[in-house]
């Protein structure tokens, strides 16, 4: 190929792909942790996506760039996996460690967590979350993305995402009723 | 539709993504549940809170920056977008090379599978496709009235197709299922989604097919995906720039069968017959 040729599709792909940086940012942060990493992992994300640009034909720019870099991350937590991982555990068994998705509780926490405004409370306590719960709020609460989009990223059935939103959110909300009820 | 069922649905209702039928089923079940209920409304005021909430976190300036060294443009018009300038290779190769080069991963599979993944839809919203879907079943029961199923009534596959003839904007294929196990028994001008569409009329022991015909939005193939509505069994699948739908009250199996059946009929064959 003509340097133009490269030229032109560098250019080309700078114009799709760069407008989705801060998504493609957004979910590193959550999946990686470490910010650094992150970091890191955004920028292997957008060299591997200029390098499948040619053959990129969709889905759109977006959910295509998040499923670049969750492979990535996914690449790096198996390289790093050299001291024995935890066992496996099911959704179920994960599910399990919050045995109240749903508390009665005694203020509606949705309209105290609306009055703060307290971000950096959810954001903490969406990183909380275990995989894959936290994957799939984000991809759909922050990222902004279909089901049918998050179903061909994470290559699960629709209703799989479902259940997972389900759990997620369950949990968040329980997590948060939680963290006020214990607050001074 | 039970609490359990309700509890993972009103997620697909809040985020929209839920057909007019399904919506509706949530709906009357939080009516008469008054914990489901709660949840949908707890459920609705945290997703308000998320979207208000500022959780998308905005790159760096130093990253953007290294991500656009590292994706070189020829220097001439200026395509600045505001970033700092780093100078690029001071920043690109930073602990990236050591840390994330991780050989033989396999992008090109991922990527592959991750478009070729199938959906497992059921509910999901596609309110075209489930509108015209109802339509089908609705001309199907129509076509069962007395003197309604057929406007040419013969077995002859070439007395068929020519009679569409001028009345479509398509040929409609027509075969002769008989020794396969389903008989032709006609066609007739139907109305699908507010169009004119051929219907070919079959026949299965006592069951009546109904198998409609009309050109395709878009050219893309798709495989026969199936549901039931109002007890009917209903079959779609598109190729060759049309749009099928098979209807009858056989069971799903035997309707599939119909369909492998007529697809295979459609298929070149080797001689001329």
């Amino acid at each position: 190929m003509s340097d133009d040729g490269d030229a032109d599709r560098t250019r080309r792909f700078r114009e799709a792909a760069l407008p989705h940086l801060d998504d493609v940012f957004t979910l590193a942060r959550y999946l990686m942790r470490d910010r650094a990493d992150a970091e890191d992992a955004v920028q292997e994300c957008f060299l591997r996506a200029l390098r499948h640009f040619d053959s990129y034909r969709g889905p759109a720019m977006k959910p295509w760039l998040l499923a670049i870099l969750r492979n990535v991350c996914k690449a790096e937590f198996a390289r790093r996996a050299v001291q024995p991982a935890p066992p496996e555990r099911t959704e179920e068994e994960l599910a399990a460690d919050d045995p109240s998705p749903w508390q009665e509780p005694q203020l509606s926490p949705e309209a105290e967590l609306l009055r703060r405004h307290d971000d950096e409370a959810i954001r903490r306590l969406v990183a909380s979350l275990p995989q894959p719960f936290r994957e799939t709020i984000v991809l759909r609460d922050i990222n902004d993305l279909s089901y049918r989009d998050i179903a061909e990223m994470l290559r699960v059935p629709v209703g799989t995402v479902m259940s997972r939103l389900a759990r997620a959110r369950a949990m968040l909300r329980a997590r948060w009723t939680l963290e006020q009820g214990s607050a001074p | 539709m039970n609490c359990s069922e309700a509890e993972v649905l009103i997620h697909a209702l809040i985020d929209g993504e839920l057909d007019a039928g399904h919506a509706r089923d949530v709906e009357a079940h939080v009516a008469t549940c008054p914990d489901c209920a709660r949840k949908l409304a707890a459920f609705r005021e945290l997703r308000r809170t998320m979207s208000v909430a500022d959780l998308k976190e905005k790159a760096p300036a130093s990253l953007r920056a290294r991500i656009e060294a590292a994706l070189p443009l020829p220097p001439a018009p200026a395509r600045a977008t505001g970033a700092v300038v780093v100078p690029a290779p001071v920043l690109a190769a930073r602990r990236f090379n050591r840390r994330f080069f991780v050989g033989g991963f396999a992008l090109g599979t991922a990527l592959s599978g991750a478009v070729a993944a199938t959906l497992v839809l059921g509910v999901l919203n596609d309110d075209r496709q489930q509108r015209i879907a109802g339509e089908v079943v609705t001309a199907h029961l129509r076509s069962l009235q007395p003197g309604h199923l057929t406007d040419v009534e013969t077995s002859d596959r070439h007395t068929v197709k020519p009679w569409f003839n001028g009345k479509l904007d398509v040929a409609p294929p027509v075969v002769d299922l008989t020794a396969q196990g389903f008989t032709l028994i006609g066609g007739r001008l139907d109305d699908v989604n507010g169009e004119t569409a051929a219907a070919i009329v079959y026949r299965r022991r006592n069951h009546v097919i109904n198998l409609f015909v009309a050109p395709a939005q878009g050219a893309r193939q798709q495989e026969p995906a199936s549901q039931t509505r109002h007890g009917f069994n209903v079959l779609h699948w598109q190729e060759n720039g049309l749009d099928f739908w098979a209807v009858s009250d056989i069971a799903a199996g035997e309707l599939d069968e119909f369909a492998q059946k007529f697809r295979a009929a459609l298929q070149p064959s080797p001689a001329p017959s």
